[in-house]
């Protein structure tokens, strides 16, 4: 080959090969939009994936949500009302300011400031009632009655500089306050397109391998897996169902997932008199709820083969619930097993409720918003049909659902619902979800179907009044078993979370389903 | 022509009005935004404060009279999610959507102008077959299987191209564009074929139609008796008569890639408005919706209003007036 040819040859090649990344640039693909760097504006995922990346939390939280050291080294209740927390020192921010007491002192003043958030952190540092400065790396939080979680519910809160206490937003998302402690220093921002990062080469903690860092938003699935196999991203969140078993078997991908921390389950309506979805086998409106009936609870229940949804839909890649949170997580046990796939004890079941005949019912699930919701509810049509339970199934897309299913309006009769815990531990979702809903307490707000149990609710208070971790954990483990065996809900199975990436790499997977740029690094 | 200029822009402020009603009142019914973006565990005083906070909590009318307060003096209401103003959020991401939008009418120009001519000039030839034939591939294929093609074969095959995305943007003469850098147009190429793949179906069977249609009209004859060239007689005689529907088509056509890009948007990934328009439906994003769709509606009557001068300045004949006249 002459040597213009080859120079000819070289050019072509260059202009066509994708750039081809450095070996410390590293792109990442998620599913979720992000809408703002201000780590107070918008509690959502993709949000706090990126604020983990530039500020750091009091309290962090590893894989499985496990509470471990942030920028406080060590916390503890000095008494019932009072937790003490020692702060690390010798932190800096990226401007080369030291992180002190005021600091933390201005993030929790910003909290509930931040204008126009939709969806805020005031929850997390509500509990707080004073903040007493002993040092400036001792600080003592004064809590109006007993608050078990408060580390749990820091662990969400990003400390910005006392600089940004009066920071706007938009002050954020253009660069000049975000200024963290993180790992990663903020770059640049196009809204719900892309951020970029670069490695804060003084980070505290162990140092990421990637100099570069770009999170890419690709909510089509189609979209984001080709942007994997193109390279154009070397990681991808949310691996589409369709595409696992190619990724599975491609020779230049691999693998990685975890149990979330997101329980997919049926909320049923046990509390009007009459519900709206349900009747008998003729179509006539029933006298009673059956629905208030523990039996037919128990019964539907029964009537739900968990192992094929989890087979056939999800291919493998879900687990078969019978409590709140997986194995592993505070609180969680393995006694919890899901109810036995059982169609003559789920007719039993309703026989013995005054129903050998059956019922004829609607059931509601959202089109979207969780991983193949849609099939999973209309699998579980057929399978109540089955178990003499006449069943239709409408879904609908979840701008819509999340109205309906929700108060004031309450539509339907049973839904199907997703929960992930915060907190990583059983409190978030029995208060949430499965206690009788009471604004003073803040208690079940996501409680659609209404569910109410006084002794359930006698024992969640004594939950949220107990600081010993131990004695905490077997009370959650208590609550769980009155739950569970009353039917209070009725648990289908736990997502897993799941990321693709090029082969030679490996992401330690999140139980939050974050993905963290630190924690994805080169093989060996 | 000025009256008729301003009656038609009375006209779209009366559109405009009556769109922002069915939307804000529409985009209402929905559902509650509330429940969308609240974080799942939110409990009911952090949803009543995001409720307030977001200006929810007032009666529907009183809200909408707010808007149109605003509006009025051009606020068209902050973004729920974003929260930025609607209609700077909108700007952020049109040129993204024109980059594409131009690219794609000037591929359909380029390519459908000479290929339509080509077929009607020599409609029996096997070249004149073999452009119809494909022009028929282009209407029956749809967009979304396009680009996914498109996708696995130049950018997961054979790795030419990136799978998805806007290139980097440069500065020229004070316009921001990838348009002007060579990694911007290597993203943008798949997007605008695929946006364009339809609009070259359609023009080349408009500009065949017209040049055979054209052709044999006594004026055309005349020309060859005088002894023109076929070089004027095509590119001035031809062209000028089958130009008044292919402006037409154009115009809408531009109004369509701007207004509606959303399929090829979302395959590709492209940061413009199409996408923001469907993520904003999804999460109820009522101001954005409203101010996208105020947006868009503009552009597509001042295009209108466009194609309706050039009208007149292409054939001598038609003057813009009203019917009633």
């Amino acid at each position: 080959m002459s040597s213009r040819l080859r120079r000819l040859a070289l050019g072509l090649t260059v202009a066509f090969l994708p750039f081809a990344a450095a070996a410390q640039d590293l792109a990442i693909g998620l599913a979720g939009s992000i809408t703002s760097i201000d780590p107070h504006y918008h509690n959502v995922g993709p949000n706090n994936t990126i604020a983990a990346h530039i500020f750091d939390r009091l309290v962090d939280q590893d894989e499985q949500q496990r509470l471990k050291p942030g920028l406080a080294v060590s916390w503890k209740a000095i008494d019932d009302t009072t937790w003490e927390f020692k702060l690390r020192p010798g932190v800096t921010f990226h401007d080369g300011t030291p992180f002190g007491a005021a600091d933390v002192v201005a993030t929790f003043k910003r909290v509930p400031w931040v204008p126009n958030s939709p969806s805020s952190f005031s929850a997390s540092v509500r509990p707080i009632a004073e903040i007493v400065v002993v040092d400036d790396l001792t600080l003592h939080f004064k809590t109006q009655k007993p608050a078990p979680l408060l580390p749990n519910d820091l662990a969400s809160v990003n400390i910005t500089s006392r600089k940004a206490v009066e920071a706007p937003t938009a002050e954020f998302n253009s660069g000049p306050a975000a200024i963290g402690t993180g790992p990663y220093k903020f770059v640049s921002f196009q809204a719900g397109d892309r951020v970029v990062l670069a490695r804060n080469d003084a980070y505290w903690g162990a140092k990421p391998h990637w100099a570069n860092v770009v999170v890419r938003v690709m909510p089509n699935n189609a979209t984001r897996t080709a942007a994997l196999l193109s390279g154009d991203v070397q990681i991808i969140d949310a691996v589409p169902s369709v595409d696992l078993a190619a990724i599975k078997k491609s020779p230049t991908l691999s693998m990685a997932s975890i149990t979330s921390n997101r329980l997919i389950y049926l909320h049923l309506d046990s509390f009007r008199d009459e519900t709206p979805m349900v009747t008998d086998k003729a179509g006539q409106p029933l006298k009673a709820n059956p629905l208030k009936d523990p039996r037919v609870r128990a019964a539907l229940s029964h009537a739900i083969n968990r192992k094929a949804i989890v087979d056939r839909i999800f291919e493998g890649e879900a687990i078969a619930a019978g409590g709140f949170l997986p194995e592993g997580f505070f609180g969680a046990s393995s006694k919890f097993q899901p109810d036995a796939y059982d169609v003559e004890l789920a007719k039993k079941l309703l026989a013995e409720a005054g129903f050998p005949n059956g019922l004829a019912m609607t059931i509601h699930g959202p089109s979207d918003r969780y991983p193949n919701a849609d099939k999973v509810i209309q699998a579980i049509g057929p399978m109540f049909t089955r178990a003499g339970i006449e069943t239709k199934v409408q879904t609908q897309p979840w701008s819509t659902y999340a109205t309906q299913s929700a108060g004031p309006t309450y539509a339907f009769s049973v839904m199907l619902v997703g929960w992930g815990s915060g907190t990583g531990e059983v409190s978030s979702p029995l208060r949430s979800l499965v206690a009788t809903p009471n604004k003073d307490k803040g208690w079940g707000a996501s409680n659609r179907g209404r569910y109410s149990n006084p002794k359930l609710d006698a024992a969640i208070d004594e939950i949220m009044a107990t600081i010993d971790d131990k004695k905490r954990e077997q009370l959650l483990q208590d609550a769980t078993a009155m739950a569970m065996q009353d039917h209070a809900i009725i648990p289908l199975f736990y997502n897993v979370n799941s990321w693709a990436m090029k082969k030679g790499l490996t992401y330690a997977p999140r139980a939050d389903e974050y993905t963290y740029a630190m924690t994805v690094k080169p093989a060996g | 022509m000025t009256a008729y200029v301003i009656r038609r822009l009375l006209q779209a402020a009366l559109v405009l009005f009556v769109m922002s009603l069915l939307v804000f009142f529409g985009v209402y019914l929905i559902g509650d935004p509330v429940e969308i973006f609240v974080a799942a565990d939110a409990d009911q005083v952090e949803r009543a404060r995001a409720i307030a906070a977001l200006g929810l909590d007032k009666p529907i009318w009183e809200q909408y009279t707010s808007f149109v307060q605003g509006a009025l003096g051009g606020d068209f209401g902050r973004s729920f999610v974003f929260g930025l103003p609607a209609v700077t959020l909108i700007l952020q991401r049109l040129p993204a959507t024109l980059e594409l939008a131009f690219a794609a009418v000037f591929l359909t120009v380029v390519i459908g102008l000479p290929l339509g001519l080509w077929a009607g000039l020599r409609p029996d030839g096997f070249a004149g077959r073999t452009i119809l034939a494909g022009s028929i591939l282009g209407f029956s294929l749809p967009t979304f299987w396009v680009g996914i093609m498109l996708i696995l074969v130049f950018a997961v095959q054979l790795g030419w191209l990136p799978s998805n995305g806007r290139g980097p943007v440069a500065e020229f003469l004070g316009i921001k564009s990838s348009l002007f850098t060579v990694d911007g147009w290597r993203h943008l190429i798949l997007p605008a074929i695929n946006l364009a793949l339809l609009n070259i179906a359609l023009m080349i069977r408009l500009v065949r139609a017209g040049v055979r249609e054209v052709l044999p009209l006594d004026y055309i004859r005349f020309a060859r008796a005088k002894g023109l060239s076929w070089g004027r007689i095509v590119g001035v005689h031809v062209m000028k008569n089958i130009m008044l529907p292919v402006v037409t088509v154009l115009g809408l056509e531009l109004g369509a890639v701007i207004a509606f890009a959303v399929v090829t948007e979302s395959i590709f990934n492209w940061p413009g408005m199409g996408k923001l328009i469907i993520d904003s439906i999804q999460r109820l994003d009522r101001p954005v919706v409203v101010a996208y769709l105020m947006v868009t509606v503009a552009i597509v009557i001042f295009i209108n209003l466009v194609v309706d001068v050039v009208y007149s300045l292409l054939d001598p004949r038609i003057r813009l007036k009203d019917l009633d006249h």
